[in-house]
C-alpha cells in the first residue's frame, strides 16, 4: 500500500516537475518582449533596457529558468506588474470563489449524474433512460456561458430569486457570497454532469452483468441494495476518475462562468492578465491550476485505494 | 393446499421459460419436468443452448430480463414444511427462499465473489440476510464454514480477498457461502467446469461429503457425463429446453435411450475403451453439426438433423416415452437403442 502512495507522490512531483518547465518555456517563447509591452509604444529603448534588466530579462534562459525555480521553491510567483503586488497574494484574493464555484459545481455534478446514472443503467432502455441521455447529450452540446445567461435571465432577473452577477461586493457576508455562486455552479454543474452520467451509465452496465452481481441476488437480498453494495461500488472507480478529471477541468473552465456572471476569481484574473500582457501573473495562475489538476488526480488516486483492495497490494 | 409427495423436495413441471425480443420468442425451457429428492443429487445434462442453465435460474429466479417463467409450476418444500410454488411466488417472499432455503454455486470461480469485499465479508452478508446474529458470532460461523470446505487458515482466509485465493479456492468460499445458512437444496450451474481436473475431483468429493453430512438436495447442471456417474442419483438430458431422457442414473449408464444421450457418452475419451484391437488410437466420435438455435427449431424431434437412427417418422415431434422402469426417453427408436 505504501509503495503505490510513495509511487504516485513521485509520479505527482515528476509531473509538476515538467509542468513548471513547460509554463516557464511557454511565457518566454510567446511573441512580443514583455518589457516593450508593459511600457507601451511610447517608451524609449533606454526605459525598456531597463526594465529588462530589472525583470531579469537580459539574463541567458538557463539562469532565468534557475531564478525562477529558486524563486517558486519558496513560494515566490513573482510581482504582477499591473497590480503591484505579489502574484500569489494576488491570487489567493481571488481563490474563494473559484474554490467555492468548483466544489460546488462538482457536487451539483455528481448529485445530478450520479442516480440518474445508476438509474438509466438499471432500467436500461426505459422511458427514463432514453430522457435523461438524451438531456445528458443536450447537456453536454450547451456551452456554460449560455446556459449561465438562460439561468441569469429566468432565476434572476425574471424571478429575482439570485443575484444577477458579482460577488456582494467588499464586506459581503458568506450567504450572500454563496447566493451568488448558486446560478455560476448550477450552469457548470449542469454541463459538467453529463459526462460524468455517460460514465455512471456505461460503468454501471458493465457491473451489473457481472457474476458477483448475481451471486448477490442469490443470497436473497433486496434490488437496492444488490444494486448500491454489491454493484456501484464496483461501478466506482472509472466514475471517480471522471470526476477527478472533470472537477481539473473546472477549474479551468470556470473562466468563461466567472465572465458571465462577474465573479472576481481566479478565472476573471486571468483573462483581464492576458488582456494587458501581466506575465507573472499568467504564469502563476497556469501553474496554480496545473498543481490543482495534479494534486487532484493524485487525491483520486489515493481514492481508489479506500475502494478497491486490488490497488493495495 | 398443493400435495407433495413427503420425500420430494422439488418439482418442477411442465416449465416454460421463454425470452422475447423484438417480437421473437426464444422457447429457452420447454416444458421441462423433474422431480429432485431429500437428500439426493438429479443431474441436468446438455450441450449449451439446452436450457440447462435457464432451467436452474427459473428456480432461482435469477433470470434477467427479457426472460420469463409463462407457464408450468416449480413447486418447492420450505423447511417448515410448507409448499410453495416458485413460479408464482411474490419477489418478496422469494428472497426469503433465496440463500436461506436454496442457494446457488456458480460456474465462474474467478468472477462469482465480489472484488471489493473480503471473503468473510461475503459470507458474513448472506449469514446476517437471513438471521438475526451479531457480527462476531456471524464471523464465528462463516470461519466454521471455512473449515467445512476444507479452507486451511480458515480465520486469517476470512480478511483476505477474492483476488488472493486460486479458482479451486474461491469455489470453495462460494460453496461455503452457499451452505451458510444450511439451505434445503443446492444449485450447482457447472461448478466444476472452469477448474483444472484435479481440483473437479475434490470438489465433487467435497460435494458428496457435505452432501452426506447436512442431507441437503442438490440439483447438478452440467455438460459433462463423466462427473454425473460420480455424483447423481437422477439423471435428466436436455436438447433444445426438453428433457429428451429421463432415468435413475445406473439405468441410464446401462442402456442409453436416447441417441443424444448415446452421443454424449461417445464423446468422452476414454483411454482403455478407445484403442483398437491392435492397441491403435481410435478417433472420438463427436456429435456432428451443432445444437440448433431455439428460435428456429427444425419441426418433429429437434435432434433429427444430427441423428444417426434418423427414420421417416421422426419428422413427428416425439413425446416422452417409457422405456423402462423410471426411464422415460423422447425417442420414437428408444426400444431399438
Amino acid at each position: 500500500m505504501s509503495r503505490y502512495v510513495i509511487q504516485r507522490f513521485l509520479g505527482m512531483l515528476a509531473v509538476m516537475f515538467v509542468v513548471v518547465t513547460i509554463v516557464f518555456i511557454i511565457v518566454r517563447i510567446a511573441p512580443g518582449d514583455p518589457a516593450a509591452v508593459m511600457l507601451g509604444p511610447d517608451a524609449t529603448a533606454q526605459d525598456v533596457a531597463s526594465l529588462r534588466a530589472r525583470l531579469g530579462l537580459d539574463q541567458p534562459l538557463i539562469v532565468q529558468y534557475g531564478i525562477f525555480f529558486g524563486q517558486l521553491l519558496q513560494g515566490d510567483l513573482g510581482e504582477s506588474i499591473f497590480l503591484n503586488r505579489p502574484v500569489l497574494s494576488a491570487l489567493a484574493d481571488r481563490a474563494e470563489p473559484t474554490f467555492f464555484l468548483t466544489l460546488f459545481s462538482i457536487f451539483i455534478a455528481g448529485l445530478i449524474a450520479i442516480p440518474v446514472g445508476i438509474l438509466s443503467a438499471y432500467w436500461r432502455g426505459s422511458l427514463f433512460d432514453q430522457v435523461s441521455t438524451t438531456l445528458a447529450m443536450l447537456a453536454a452540446s450547451v456551452p456554460s456561458f449560455w446556459l449561465g445567461l438562460l439561468l441569469i435571465q429566468f432565476f434572476a432577473v425574471r424571478l429575482g430569486i439570485f443575484p444577477v452577477s458579482g460577488y456582494g461586493g467588499p464586506g459581503a457576508s458568506l450567504a450572500t457570497r454563496l447566493s451568488h455562486l448558486v446560478l455560476p455552479a448550477l450552469s457548470l454543474g449542469i454541463v459538467s454532469s453529463a459526462l460524468i452520467l455517460r460514465f455512471t451509465r456505461a460503468s454501471m452496465l458493465d457491473v451489473l452483468n457481472d457474476d458477483y452481481v448475481r451471486t448477490a441476488r442469490s443470497k436473497g437480498m433486496g434490488e437496492f441494495r444488490v444494486v448500491m453494495k454489491h454493484a456501484f461500488k464496483n461501478a466506482l472507480i472509472p466514475v471517480l476518475t471522471v470526476i477527478g478529471l472533470t472537477a481539473a477541468l473546472l477549474v479551468s473552465g470556470a473562466v468563461v462562468t466567472e465572465t458571465v456572471f462577474g465573479l472576481p476569481g481566479v478565472g476573471n484574473l486571468v483573462v483581464s492578465a492576458v488582456l494587458r500582457r501581466d506575465y507573472p501573473v499568467i504564469q502563476g495562475a497556469l501553474l496554480i491550476v496545473a498543481a490543482l489538476y495534479v494534486l487532484i488526480n493524485f487525491l483520486i488516486d489515493m481514492l481508489y485505494l479506500l475502494v478497491d483492495p486490488r490497488v493495495r497490494y | 393446499m398443493t400435495v407433495l409427495p413427503d420425500d420430494i423436495v422439488l418439482k418442477v413441471s411442465d416449465l416454460q421459460t421463454h425470452f422475447e425480443l423484438g417480437g421473437r420468442v426464444a422457447k429457452s425451457v420447454d416444458g421441462v419436468s423433474f422431480d429432485v429428492r431429500r437428500g439426493e443429487t438429479v443431474a441436468v445434462v446438455g450441450e449449451s443452448g439446452s436450457g440447462k442453465s435457464v432451467t436452474s435460474l427459473s428456480i432461482m429466479r435469477l433470470l434477467s430480463s427479457p426472460g420469463r417463467i409463462v407457464g408450468g409450476s416449480i413447486l418447492y418444500r420450505t423447511s417448515q414444511g410448507q409448499i410453495v410454488d416458485i413460479a408464482a411466488l411474490p419477489e418478496r417472499k422469494m428472497r426469503a427462499i433465496r440463500g436461506r432455503e436454496i442457494a446457488m454455486i456458480f460456474q465462474e470461480p474467478m468472477t462469482s465473489l465480489n472484488p471489493l469485499y473480503t471473503v468473510g465479508d461475503q459470507i458474513m452478508e448472506m449469514i446476517r440476510l437471513h438471521e438475526p446474529v451479531s457480527a462476531a458470532e456471524a464471523r464465528q460461523r462463516a470461519k466454521k464454514m471455512l473449515d467445512l470446505v476444507e479452507i486451511p487458515a480458515a480465520d486469517r482466509r476470512l480478511d483476505e480477498y477474492p483476488h488472493q485465493m486460486s479458482g479451486g479456492m474461491r469455489q470453495r468460499v462460494m460453496i461455503a457461502l452457499a451452505l451458510s445458512c444450511n439451505p434445503n437444496l443446492l444449485i450447482a450451474d457447472e461448478p466444476t467446469t472452469a477448474l483444472d481436473v484435479t481440483i473437479q475431483a475434490q470438489i465433487l468429493d467435497l460435494l458428496r461429503r457435505l452432501q452426506r453430512e447436512i442431507g441437503m438436495s442438490i440439483l447438478f447442471i452440467t455438460h459433462n457425463l463423466g462427473v454425473v456417474a460420480e455424483i447423481a442419483h437422477d439423471v435428466v438430458v436436455m436438447y433444445t429446453g426438453r428433457v429428451v431422457e429421463k432415468s435413475p442414473v445406473s439405468g441410464l449408464f446401462a442402456h442409453q435411450k436416447h441417441p443424444y444421450t448415446r452421443g454424449l457418452l461417445a464423446c468422452i475419451p476414454n483411454a482403455s475403451r478407445d484403442r483398437g484391437a491392435a492397441g491403435e488410437r481410435l478417433r472420438l466420435n463427436p456429435i456432428p453439426g451443432n445444437v440448433p438455435s431455439v428460435t428456429a427449431l427444425p419441426p418433429g424431434c429437434s435432434f433429427a438433423p444430427r441423428c444417426s437412427y434418423r427414420i421417416p417418422h421422426c419428422d413427428e415431434a416425439p413425446p416422452l416415452m417409457t422405456a423402462g422402469p423410471s426411464h422415460l426417453s423422447r425417442c420414437w427408436r428408444h426400444e431399438a437403442l
